[in-house]
C-alpha cells in the first residue's frame, strides 16, 4: 500500500530531535498500551503482518499526528472491529455489552517469559531454489499493490546488488491477508544513493532494504 | 521470475481498502489517549481478552530485564574475543543462539561492522522495527517520521542532530528493516581501550551506537 | 521538495467525497480569506511559486487537515510577520502599531478585475532553443529538491513523450527562492500508466505532466 507509513526519502517532518535521557514512557498508559499488546488476545488472522498491515491503514493525519503507543491503539480497536469482537459502543464505554462474549484462555503472566523468548521466528522452507544468487544486479519491481507489502516506494524500479540472502520467509504480502504463510526467498539488496536518489546524491553511500524474490527481477 | 496474471502484477496483492472502515471510530472518541486506553484495559479485561498481570509483566520485562545492556555485552565480547567476532558477524543468529540472546522480534540477526570506511545505520522507514532482545524498546525518534523519512536520504545530516561527524571518504550503509531480519551495528572500539575488561568496555557502548547514530564513548566519558 | 502535498499515487486517503452542489465559499469568512489573499500587497518579490512552497512547508499533518482557507491566511500571515510588514503584536491585537503611515497603493475595486487577468501570467520570452521536440522520448530525472519543485515524486526516473511545447514559463523552482524568473522551455509530456504504476496498470491510460526542461532529459 502506498500509505503514509512509506515514509523513506521525504521531506518536510521537521528534525529527529533526539529527547536525552528519554524515559521508556512518557505516561503510564503508553506501558499499559504495550502490555495489552503484547499479552492481548487478538482477533484470527491478526498476525504481526496483519496487525502492522492495519496500523498503516489509520488515517493519514492521525498516523502523523498520534504518537506512537495511540498507534497501537487505534490498531487494536480496528482490529476488534474487524474481528467482530468489540462493537464501537463497547468500546466508546469500556465495559462489555450484557449479551457479550468472553474468552478465558488470555496469556498469564508465567506465559510471558517463554513467549518473548520463542515467537517471531518467521524462516521457512521454500520448495524452490533461489532465483538471485549473492552479487547479482536485481532490479525492484514497479509495483503499487494496495494491500500490504514491504516493498518500500523509494527503491521500486531501482536497480541494487544481492548482498545477503537469507533462504525462506513468510510473506507479509499474502499473511496478511489471511491468504497464508506464502513463504519466499529473502534477500538483502543493496542500493546505491545515486541510483536511489540521482546524481547529485552520495557517491559513495548505500541504502539497503529486505527484499522477498516477487519483489525482484533481474537486471 | 514469479508468475502473474497481468490482473494483478504483484501475486500476493490480497488489498483490503475496507479495514479503512473501522479507522472510523476515532472521530467519536474522545482524544486524550489516557482515557481511550483505560477504557480499552477495562474491556479487554471483561472480555477475557487480557489478563492485567501479564499487561505488568510485560512491561516489567522492559523495564528491567530487556534493555541494551545486553547489546552492549555482545559488542564488548566481539572487540575483545576475534574468534567470537567472526562468528558473530558471519552468522549473528547462530552466534546469539549459542548465548541463549534469541528473542521476539530478534530470532533472525545480522551484526554490522563499523569500520573506517563504513559506518552502518539502521532505521525501519514503514514502521519500528528493531533488535528488541539486543536493545530493549526502541526511542521514540527512531520510530518518527523524521528519522523514518530522513535517515535513507541524508543520514548525515541526521547523523549532525546526533552530533557524529564522519570523515568524507567513509561510505554511510543504511539498513533499512523491511522483513523480519533484525540489526545490530557493531560500533568501533575507541582508541585507549586496550587491556580494559568486557565489563569496563560494555559501560562504553551506548544504545545509540548500535543503531548507528552515535559511537561508542571514549574511555572516561560519562555513563550515557 | 518530497512533502506532504506531493501526493499523486498515494492510498489511504478514502473515497473521493464529492459535495452536491458545492457552495464556492462555505463560510463567509472563508469567502473573505480568499480575497484578501488574491488582492493584499505582498512583499516585494513574493510569487505563486513562493506562495505554493510556504505552504507545502506546513506540518504535513494540517497540511491534510486544516481548512484550505485557513491555509492561505496562515502562508499570508507568516509571509507578512517574516517581511516586517507587520508585527506579531499587530496580527494578535488585529490594529496597525499607532503612528504607522499607511500605504495608498492598495488595489481598488475598480481594478480588481483586471488585476487579477493581468498577472500571472508565467509566459516568457526565451532566447534558447528549445531542447525537446514534439513527440520525442524524454525520462523526467531522478533528483530529490530539497526547495520548491513541480516535478513529482511519481513521475522521476519515469520515460514519456513529448506532447507540447508551451515556449518559455517562469520556473518554479527559481521563482520560489528569490532567483528571479529563471524561464525555461515547458513542455507536457504523457506517460503511460504502466510507466509510471506498473504492469497491473490500464493498457491504455496516460497521464500528463507538464515539465521544464531542467526537469527532462533525452531517453
Amino acid at each position: 500500500m502506498n500509505g503514509i507509513h512509506d515514509l523513506g526519502g521525504m521531506h518536510g517532518h521537521g528534525p529527529v530531535a533526539p529527547e536525552t535521557n528519554e524515559p521508556l514512557w512518557h505516561a503510564p498508559w503508553e506501558a499499559r498500551m504495550f502490555g495489552m499488546r503484547r499479552g492481548g488476545t487478538l482477533p484470527p488472522g491478526y498476525n504481526i503482518d496483519r496487525w502492522r498491515h492495519v496500523r498503516e491503514m489509520i488515517p493519514p493525519d492521525l498516523y502523523l499526528s498520534r504518537s506512537y503507543y495511540d498507534h497501537w491503539y487505534m490498531s487494536y480497536v480496528a482490529a476488534l472491529l474487524d474481528g467482530g469482537w468489540a462493537t464501537a459502543e463497547e468500546i466508546a464505554s469500556g465495559h462489555v455489552a450484557p449479551d457479550g462474549a468472553k474468552r478465558n484462555d488470555a496469556m498469564r503472566p508465567d506465559q510471558v517469559w517463554p513467549a518473548q523468548k520463542k515467537s517471531g521466528v518467521f524462516t521457512r522452507t521454500v520448495d524452490t531454489p533461489p532465483l538471485f544468487a549473492i552479487g547479482q544486479r536485481v532490479r525492484a519491481r514497479n509495483i503499487h499493490p494496495v494491500g500490504h507489502t514491504r516493498l518500500p516506494r523509494y527503491v521500486r524500479g531501482k536497480v541494487g546488488i544481492v548482498h545477503l540472502h537469507h533462504g525462506g520467509h513468510v510473506l507479509p504480502d499474502a499473511n496478511a491477508h489471511k491468504a497464508g504463510e506464502a513463504p519466499q526467498h529473502l534477500y538483502t539488496v543493496a542500493f546505491s544513493f545515486r541510483e536511489l536518489w540521482g546524481p547529485d546524491a552520495s557517491a559513495r553511500d548505500e541504502a539497503c532494504a529486505d527484499l522477498w524474490e516477487s519483489y525482484l527481477e533481474p537486471a | 521470475m514469479s508468475p502473474h496474471d497481468g490482473k494483478h502484477a504483484h501475486p500476493h496483492d490480497h488489498g483490503e481498502p475496507g479495514l479503512a472502515e473501522h479507522h472510523h471510530i476515532h472521530a467519536q472518541l474522545p482524544s486524550d489517549p489516557a482515557l481511550r486506553v483505560k477504557a480499552l484495559e477495562s474491556l479487554l479485561t471483561e472480555k477475557g481478552l487480557v489478563d492485567p498481570a501479564a499487561i505488568d509483566a510485560w512491561v516489567e520485562l522492559y523495564e528491567s530485564k530487556i534493555g541494551p545492556r545486553i547489546g552492549a555485552k555482545v559488542v564488548a565480547k566481539s572487540w575483545t574475543d576475534p574468534d567470537f567476532k567472526q562468528r558473530l558477524l558471519a552468522d549473528a543468529t547462530r552466534a546469539l543462539g549459542e548465548l541463549d540472546l534469541l528473542g521476539n522480534q530478534g530470532q533472525h540477526m545480522v551484526a554490522v561492522e563499523n569500520t573506517p570506511q563504513t559506518h552502518n545505520m539502521v532505521v525501519c522507514t514503514l514502521c519500528s522495527c528493531y533488535p528488541l532482545p539486543l536493545l530493549g524498546l526502541p526511542p521514540a525518534w527512531y520510530k518518527s517520521a523524521p528519522y523514518r523519512s530522513r535517515v535513507v536520504i541524508d543520514p548525515r545530516g541526521v547523523l549532525k542532530e546526533f552530533g557524529v561527524k564522519l570523515p568524507a571518504e567513509t561510505k554511510v550503509r543504511v539498513w533499512d528493516s523491511t522483513a523480519e531480519v533484525r540489526y545490530l551495528v557493531v560500533p568501533e572500539r575507541p582508541k585507549g581501550t586496550e587491556g580494559m575488561s568486557e565489563e569496563q568496555l560494555a559501560a562504553l557502548v551506548t544504545r545509540d551506537s548500535m543503531i548507528g547514530t552515535g559511537q561508542a564513548l571514549k574511555p572516561g566519558a560519562a555513563k550515557p | 521538495m518530497n512533502g506532504i502535498h506531493d501526493l499523486g499515487g498515494m492510498h489511504g486517503f478514502g473515497p473521493v467525497h464529492a459535495e452536491a452542489h458545492e457552495p464556492p465559499f462555505h463560510e463567509t469568512w472563508e469567502g473573505r480569506a480568499g480575497g484578501i489573499v488574491e488582492v493584499m500587497a505582498f512583499p516585494a518579490g513574493f510569487t505563486v511559486d513562493r506562495f505554493r512552497y510556504v505552504r507545502e512547508t506546513l506540518r504535513p499533518d494540517l497540511y491534510l487537515t486544516q481548512n484550505y482557507y485557513e491555509q492561505w491566511i496562515y502562508i499570508a500571515e507568516q509571509t507578512l510577520l517574516e517581511s516586517g510588514m507587520i508585527t506579531a503584536s499587530e496580527l494578535k491585537a488585529g490594529h496597525a502599531a499607532p503612528g504607522t503611515a499607511p500605504r495608498n497603493d492598495a488595489i481598488r475595486p475598480e481594478a480588481v478585475w483586471d488585476f487579477l487577468h493581468d498577472r500571472a501570467h508565467s509566459g516568457r520570452d526565451l532566447n534558447e532553443a528549445s531542447r525537446f521536440a514534439i513527440g520525442q522520448k524524454v525520462r523526467a530525472r531522478n533528483a530529490q529538491p530539497m526547495g520548491h519543485t513541480r516535478l513529482p515524486r511519481y513521475a522521476r526516473g519515469k520515460i514519456g513523450i513529448v506532447t507540447r511545447h508551451h515556449d518559455g514559463h517562469v520556473l518554479p523552482d527559481a521563482s520560489a527562492h528569490g532567483q528571479g524568473d529563471a524561464p525555461q522551455h515547458l513542455y507536457t509530456v504523457a506517460f503511460t500508466a504502466r510507466e509510471l504504476w506498473g504492469d497491473a496498470a490500464n493498457a491504455r491510460d496516460k497521464v500528463h505532466l507538464d515539465l521544464w526542461e531542467t526537469y527532462l532529459e533525452p531517453a
